[in-house]
């Protein structure tokens, strides 16, 4: 599966406000359905999404078992310095992905 | 479950007082009759989650497999050109099998007969992700069914399915989708069931899924026994509904509520 989609704007003024923009791939199981036979599915979500500025953190977010599959997060920050913007995701069974993006800013 | 019942039977008391076919000009995409949000999500590619199988079909596109080897990309070669307006012209009639097929009968007949490898499952992540793939690159495409002495017969068959009244409800699709479209299910906008999107993402789903899924889901909610998947009424129905959305623009991959 691919497994994420990131939106970032490629270039930004300084002191700018971008929107950035995070889909994930996931079933975000709850853990509180059962199968025919009733026996529990057990849960199986994204706990915890950080998003890192060159280095520094600023966004991150808990997940719960209320949030729908395939997660889509959006926030903004503002523009300070050209870098890397790096997402991570981490859950259950282990579950963990990164992804990051590149901007220019001027 | 009784509301639901209640819902349904007050449209099928509605259906005998309203008319037929939906003139072409008064045909509406079931885009039109979403939520603000809903449209927003699937306008946006970044925000649209069927995107994430439009990826993936991507990568299945040049993946060498099967006992030959191949991968669609080495005959079909670049999709964005080669595969444009394709969804929007099927089901198509296929001369070997004497019948019409869907994108995903099709896209499976390749996989057997050229790349010498197993079918792919109906709803399947891999089969969706291909049909996804190909239906993007339809995206903008009028809804184009070639309807000629071969297909006639399917077509006919599809509008009879369309027409005729079953399921312990008793319920023809007609009488929802063109005699009451724009009313209200238990909540639900009763779309006109154009099929301008498929594959598409259904929130209820939580995921991609067919428009013979939808259909199923719909024979359901009449009592109706749904036919198996790639059964000669779904697509004989699907061809139906394609040429009655004919003209339409094709939006896959689409998002519904």
């Amino acid at each position: 599966m691919a497994n994420a989609l990131i939106n970032v704007p490629p270039r930004a003024k300084r002191g700018e406000i971008i929107e950035i923009k995070t889909l994930i791939s996931h079933p975000m199981e709850t853990g509180y359905r059962r199968t025919q036979l009733g026996a529990a599915v057990p849960r199986d979500i994204i706990r915890a999404f950080v998003c890192t500025y060159n280095g520094t953190e600023i966004f991150r977010a808990e997940l719960h078992p209320a949030i729908a599959a395939n997660p889509f997060i959006a926030f903004s920050t503002v523009a300070t310095e050209s870098g890397t913007l790096a997402f991570q995701w981490a859950g259950d069974r282990g579950f963990s992905e990164t992804a990051s993006a590149t901007i220019s800013v001027d | 479950m009784r509301g639901l019942r209640a819902a349904l039977c007050a449209i099928a008391l509605a259906a005998s007082a309203s008319a037929g076919e939906i003139p072409l000009a008064e045909r509406r995409s079931g885009y039109d009759l979403m939520s603000r949000e809903t449209r927003a999500m699937q306008d946006d590619d970044t925000a649209n989650p069927g995107m994430l199988w439009v990826l993936e079909g991507e990568s299945l596109w040049t993946k060498k497999t099967g006992d030959a080897g191949r991968a669609c990309a080495e005959c079909h070669g670049d999709a964005r050109a080669s595969m444009k307006g394709v969804a929007a012209r099927h089901p198509a009639f296929d001369a070997t099998r004497g019948r019409p097929v869907t994108l995903e009968q099709r896209v499976n007949v390749c996989r057997v007969d050229r790349q010498k490898a197993p079918s792919l499952a109906y709803e399947s992540k891999e089969l969706l992700a291909l049909t996804a793939y190909l239906a993007r690159q339809s995206r903008g495409v009028p809804i184009d069914v070639a309807i000629d002495q071969r297909t006639q017969p399917f077509l006919d068959a599809g509008r009879a399915t369309f027409y005729r009244r079953q399921g312990q409800l008793n319920l023809a699709c007609n009488q929802c989708h063109d005699d009451n479209w724009g009313r209200r299910l238990a909540g639900n906008v009763v779309p006109q069931a154009h099929p301008t999107g498929y594959p598409l993402y259904r929130l209820e789903w939580q995921s991609l899924g067919s428009l013979q899924r939808r259909l199923r889901g719909c024979l359901t909610g009449i009592r109706a026994e749904p036919y198996e998947y790639g059964a000669a009424e779904l697509v004989d129905l699907e061809l139906f509904l394609m040429w009655r959305a004919r003209g339409m623009p094709f939006e896959a991959p689409a998002v519904r509520p």
